[in-house]
C-alpha cells in the first residue's frame, strides 16, 4: 500500500553503523549477582518502595508501587533479597546519585505467579491500572507511562507504531521486529483495541528491509489491516512530531501533544512489552539493549533492568582503547565514564563504547560565521545560530523569542556546524537558565501573594475587631438605654460574621499548589 | 569542557569552507590571467601576504591564538576578492590600503570573524574608489599585453603610470554614452563594437572571465557552501531590470546578457553577496537581499558615477540585512504559517 508521505524540514544522513550490531540475533544476558533499580524509571511521579531491606522478592514482584496516575510501578527483575535502598549513581545528565533499590540475586530466577489478563471482560480503566502496575512505559526513550496515553479524551484516528529507529548504531528495535514480529503485532492489535484507532501505521525506516519483511509477514498471518510504512532514512525521522507529520501531515507544536490531534504513538518495544504484560502476565523487567562501538562483538542483549552498564559492555568485549561509554545513541546519548556505576534502566536502548578513533574529540569552537548550515538541517525549522547567539550572550528571553522551547535537542545542528560549536550544549544551558528564572518568578509571585494576603488578613482582622468592639459598645449602650424597658430579643437580623469572612476569603484563597 | 551530544560530527570546518571558495575562484583567475597577464597573480600574492600580515597583527593585538585563527583562511578569501575587484595594474600601495581597511577596520575593529556587519572586500573597494577614484578606474586597455617585467614595474611604481595603458571598460563606455547622449545614431551595441569592446555576448574577453566565475559559483552550490537563494535573486533581478530598460529603449540600454556578464556581476552574485556573515540568513531574506543587490548594482552601474555598482549595492544591502532577517523568520515546524515568531 502506497501512501503519500509528508517531508519534515531539515534532517541529516550520518553513517548508520547499524550493520555492526544488527547481524547477530538477540542474546540473553547472564543474570548478574546484584541489580540496582533506580526508582525513577518513568515520567511523572516516582513510585514508592513497597519492600524493606532484607525482604525476599520473587521475579516480577512489585518493589515500588505507582504513586499517582502519571507514574508506573517497578518490579524485581529476578528473585532474591533486597540488599539496600539508598542513593546510587545513575545515568542522568546531572550526574547526581538517585534513590534505588538493590537486589541480590539468589540465582533461582523464580517468577511470581503469572496470569494472562482477561482484558476483554474488564473495564478500560481496570486495564489501564493493570498496565500501570505492570510498569509499562515508553521504551523508546521518553519513559512516559503507557496507560496514561490510553486514557484520552480525544478520539484516536491514527495509531502510529514507531519502528523508525533513526539514530545511528542502535538496532534493538530492528532485531526485535525481525525476531519477535508476531508478538509485536499482537501487542499492536491490543493497542488498536484499547485506543479504538481507525488506522494503524507501523513506521520503519527503509534501511531495515528484514524488519519490514518480518512485520509484513506477521501482519498478514494475523489477518490484521495494519500498514507498514517505509520511511526514507533521515535522522530524526523517528522523533515524535516529525514522525506524526511524515505519516499524517499533522503538525504539533511543542505545547500540544499529537494526542490532541487524534494521533497516538507507541514504540515497537512498548507494543511488545504490552503484549508480554497482558498475554503472559509479565511486567517490564528486561529489555533489548544494543551494545556497539569499540567492542569485539557488537550485538543486542536481552538484559535485565538494573544490570550494570559497564558489565553489559564488558560482555561484548571492549577494546583496550575504550575511553568511555555513551548511554543511548551517538546523537543524543549521555556520555559516561567507562567505569560508571550506572545501571540499565527501562530507557537504555543502546550502549556505545567510545574510543578516540570512533568518536574523535570535537575541535575547539570557532566563531559562528552564520553559514546557516544548522538552520538547513533543523527538523524544527529553527534558526539555531540565532539561538546560539542569544544563549551565548546570556540574553535568554531573546532566545525564547526565537522559539528555544521548540528545540528537540536532536543534535543535527551541532553535527553539521563547520565551526564545531556544541550548539546543543548552549541550548540546554539556556533552557536550564530559563527554567530556573521561571521557577524563581513563580516563587517570587507566591511569596508576594502570601505577603499581600497576610496584609489583607491583618487588615480584615483589625476591621473585624473594630466592628466587634463597636457592636459591643453599641449593645452596651442599648442595654443601658433599655435597662428600664423590656429586654428586646437579641439582634436577629445581624449578619453572620463567618459568612462575611468567607465571601472575602474566596477570591484570595492561597495557592494550594506545593512550592 | 564537558562532553555533550552529539558525539558525531560531519567532516566540515571553516578552513574547508574557505578553501572551497578559493578553489571555486581558481578557474576565473586562470582565465583572467590568460586575458591580462600575470599581473593579476602578482596582485593576488600581494593582497594575500598583506592580508595575512594584518590578520596576524590584529589577532596578536586582540590576544587570540594567531596560528589557529590564521589557519581559518578567511583572510585569504577577502584578499583574493580584493585582488579580483581592483584594477589589475593598481599600484601596490593601493591594494595594501584596500586590504588594510578590509582586515583591520571592516573585520577586526568590528569584532573579527563572524562579527563584521559589512563585507570586508567591498569596504576595501568602496574606500579606495572614493579616495582614489582615478586609480581605481584605470582598467587595462583591451588587447593590451605587456611583458611580465613591465607589469611588475607598473604595479610597484618603478615607472610613471601612463594613462594610455588604460582605457574605458565596456561598462564605462555605455555609461558615458548614456550621459553624453552620444547615441542619437545607432545603438549601444554598435557603439561598443566600434570601440572593439564587444565580444560574443558581453565585454570582449571579460565575458569569459565572468563565465568562469559562474562555473565556480555552480561548484560552490554543488558543494553546499552557498544556497541558491542569493545568486538566483541577484541574477534574476538584475536581468529583469536590465530587460525592462532594454525593452523601453534598446538603443540606449544594453541587453540583460551583457549586464550579467560584464563587470563584477557574477563575482558579486556568487562570491560577494553570498558572504554569510554580512548577508541575510533566512531563505526569504536571502531572496530579498539578492534582489536588492542586483537591482541596486544595475542602477549604480548604469545611472551612477562609479564604474560598477556591486560594492555599493552589497554594502547598502548589508545595512538592511539584520532588518530583513528579522521580518523574514521562517515558520517554525508545528506552528501555523500565519503566526509571526519574531518580536
Amino acid at each position: 500500500m502506497l501512501r503519500p508521505l509528508f517531508s519534515f524540514p531539515g534532517g541529516i544522513k550520518p553513517d548508520s553503523h547499524k550493520d555492526d550490531s544488527s547481524r547477530t540475533p538477540i542474546a540473553p544476558a547472564p543474570l548478574p549477582e546484584r541489580l540496582t533499580l533506580p526508582l525513577r524509571q518513568s515520567a511523572g511521579v516516582m513510585p514508592l518502595p513497597t519492600v524493606r531491606v532484607g525482604d525476599r522478592v520473587k521475579k516480577g514482584q512489585v518493589i515500588a508501587s505507582a504513586d499517582k496516575w502519571v507514574s508506573a510501578s517497578l518490579h524485581a527483575p529476578t528473585s532474591g533479597k533486597v540488599a539496600d535502598i539508598g542513593k546510587y549513581p545513575m545515568a542522568h545528565p546531572s550526574g547526581l546519585p538517585a534513590l534505588a533499590i538493590v537486589i541480590e540475586s539468589d540465582g533461582l530466577d523464580e517468577w511470581r505467579e503469572r496470569q494472562p489478563l482477561d482484558w476483554q471482560r474488564l473495564a478500560p480503566q481496570a486495564v489501564r491500572q493493570y498496565l500501570q502496575q505492570s510498569g509499562v512505559v515508553g521504551l523508546g526513550g521518553a519513559l512516559f507511562p503507557s496507560h496514561v496515553k490510553l486514557d484520552t479524551e480525544t478520539r484516536i484516528e491514527e495509531l502510529i507504531i514507531n519502528g523508525a529507529e533513526c539514530e545511528p548504531y542502535i538496532t534493538c528495535d530492528d532485531r526485535l521486529m525481525r525476531e519477535r514480529a508476531a508478538e509485536i503485532v499482537s501487542g499492536v492489535a491490543l493497542l488498536r483495541d484499547f485506543t479504538g484507532a481507525r488506522q494503524t501505521l507501523i513506521a520503519i525506516e527503509n534501511n531495515k528491509p528484514e524488519a519490514i519483511r518480518a512485520m509484513r509477514g506477521a501482519i498478514s498471518e494475523h489477518g490484521e489491516n495494519f500498514a507498514v510504512v517505509t520511511l526514507p532514512t533521515r535522522y530524526p525521522a523517528g522523533s515524535l512530531r516529525q514522525l506524526v507529520y511524515t505519516l499524517t501531515g499533522k503538525r504539533a507544536p511543542s505545547n500540544v501533544l499529537p494526542t490532541a490531534m487524534g494521533v497516538q504513538c507507541f514504540n515497537v518495544a512498548t507494543a511488545h512489552s504490552i503484549w508480554r504484560a497482558i498475554v503472559l502476565g509479565e511486567p517490564v523487567v528486561r529489555r533489548v539493549v544494543t551494545v556497539s562501538g569499540n567492542v569485539r562483538a557488537p550485538g543486542n542483549w536481552d538484559a535485565p533492568i538494573g544490570m550494570s552498564m559497564t558489565a553489559l559492555l564488558e560482555l561484548s568485549g571492549t577494546f583496550p582503547d575504550t575511553d568511555g561509554l555513551i548511554a543511548g545513541g551517538p546523537m543524543m546519548g549521555l556520555p559516561l565514564p567507562l567505569a560508571t556505576g550506572a545501571p540499565l534502566t527501562k530507557d537504555s536502548n543502546c550502549l556505545i563504547a567510545r574510543s578516540p578513533r570512533l568518536f574523535p574529540p570535537r575541535p575547539p569552537e570557532s566563531p559562528c560565521i552564520r553559514c546557516t548550515a544548522c538552520a538547513q538541517v533543523c527538523p524544527q525549522g529553527l534558526q539555531p545560530f540565532e539561538l546560539y547567539w542569544w544563549s551565548r550572550a546570556r540574553n535568554f528571553e531573546k532566545a525564547a523569542d526565537y522559539a528555544l522551547a521548540e528545540c528537540i535537542e536532536c543534535g543535527c545542528c551541532a553535527y553539521v556546524c563547520p565551526a564545531s560549536i556544541p550548539l546543543v550544549h548552549y541550548f540546554r544551558f539556556a533552557k536550564g537558565e530559563l527554567a530556573a528564572a521561571a521557577r524563581e518568578q513563580k516563587m517570587a509571585d507566591s511569596a508576594r501573594f502570601r505577603f499581600e494576603f497576610r496584609q489583607f488578613r491583618i487588615e480584615r482582622e483589625k476591621a473585624e475587631k473594630a466592628e466587634k468592639l463597636a457592636r459591643a459598645a453599641a449593645a452596651q449602650a442599648a442595654k443601658q438605654k433599655s435597662a428600664a424597658a423590656v429586654e428586646a430579643p437579641a439582634a436577629s437580623g445581624e449578619p453572620a460574621p463567618m459568612a462575611s469572612l468567607k465571601s472575602h476569603d474566596q477570591p484570595c484563597a492561597p495557592n494550594p499548589e506545593p512550592r | 569542557m564537558m562532553i555533550c551530544p552529539p558525539h558525531l560530527r560531519e567532516v566540515n570546518s571553516i578552513p574547508r569552507v574557505m578553501r572551497l571558495v578559493c578553489v571555486a575562484l581558481a578557474p576565473g583567475i586562470a582565465v583572467y590571467t590568460a586575458l591580462i597577464g600575470p599581473a593579476i597573480l602578482v596582485q593576488i600574492c600581494l593582497s594575500s601576504v598583506a592580508a595575512l600580515c594584518f590578520e596576524a597583527l590584529m589577532l596578536k593585538m586582540r590576544a587570540l591564538p594567531v596560528r589557529r585563527f590564521l589557519g581559518d583562511h578567511s583572510a585569504l578569501v577577502t584578499a583574493w576578492l580584493i585582488a579580483l575587484t581592483f584594477p589589475p595594474l593598481s599600484p601596490w600601495w593601493l591594494t595594501v590600503t584596500g586590504v588594510f581597511f578590509a582586515i583591520v577596520v571592516a573585520k577586526h575593529l568590528y569584532g573579527g570573524l563572524g562579527q563584521n556587519p559589512f563585507n570586508p572586500a567591498m569596504i576595501a573597494f568602496a574606500v579606495c574608489i572614493i579616495a582614489f577614484p582615478a586609480l581605481m578606474s584605470q582598467w587595462p586597455a583591451q588587447g593590451l599585453t605587456l611583458p611580465f617585467e613591465r607589469q611588475l614595474e607598473i604595479v610597484f611604481g618603478f615607472v610613471p603610470r601612463i594613462d594610455a595603458l588604460t582605457a574605458a571598460t565596456p561598462l564605462d563606455a555605455i555609461k558615458t554614452a548614456l550621459k553624453t547622449n552620444a547615441l542619437h545614431t545607432g545603438n549601444i551595441q554598435e557603439l561598443l563594437m566600434s570601440q572593439n569592446l564587444y565580444g560574443t555576448f558581453a565585454g570582449r574577453g571579460w565575458e569569459w572571465v565572468t563565465m568562469t566565475y559562474l562555473c565556480g559559483g555552480a561548484f560552490l552550490l554543488a558543494m553546499g557552501v552557498i544556497t541558491w537563494h542569493t545568486p538566483f535573486a541577484f541574477v534574476t533581478s538584475m536581468a529583469a531590470i536590465a530587460a525592462l530598460c532594454w525593452l523601453i529603449d534598446p538603443n540606449r540600454f544594453s541587453d540583460p546578457l551583457f549586464h550579467l556578464f560584464s563587470g563584477g556581476a557574477m563575482l558579486g552574485a556568487f562570491f560577494i553577496a553570498t558572504d554569510p556573515v554580512s548577508g541575510c540568513s533566512t531563505p526569504r531574506g536571502r531572496l530579498i537581499f539578492g534582489c536588492g543587490a542586483g537591482i541596486l548594482a544595475y542602477l549604480i552601474r548604469v545611472f551612477g558615477v562609479f564604474p560598477d555598482g556591486i560594492a555599493f549595492s552589497v554594502l547598502i544591502m548589508n545595512i538592511c540585512a539584520p532588518l530583513i532577517d528579522r521580518y523574514t523568520q521562517p515558520t517554525i515546524f508545528g506552528r501555523r504559517g500565519t503566526e509571526s515568531d519574531t518580536r
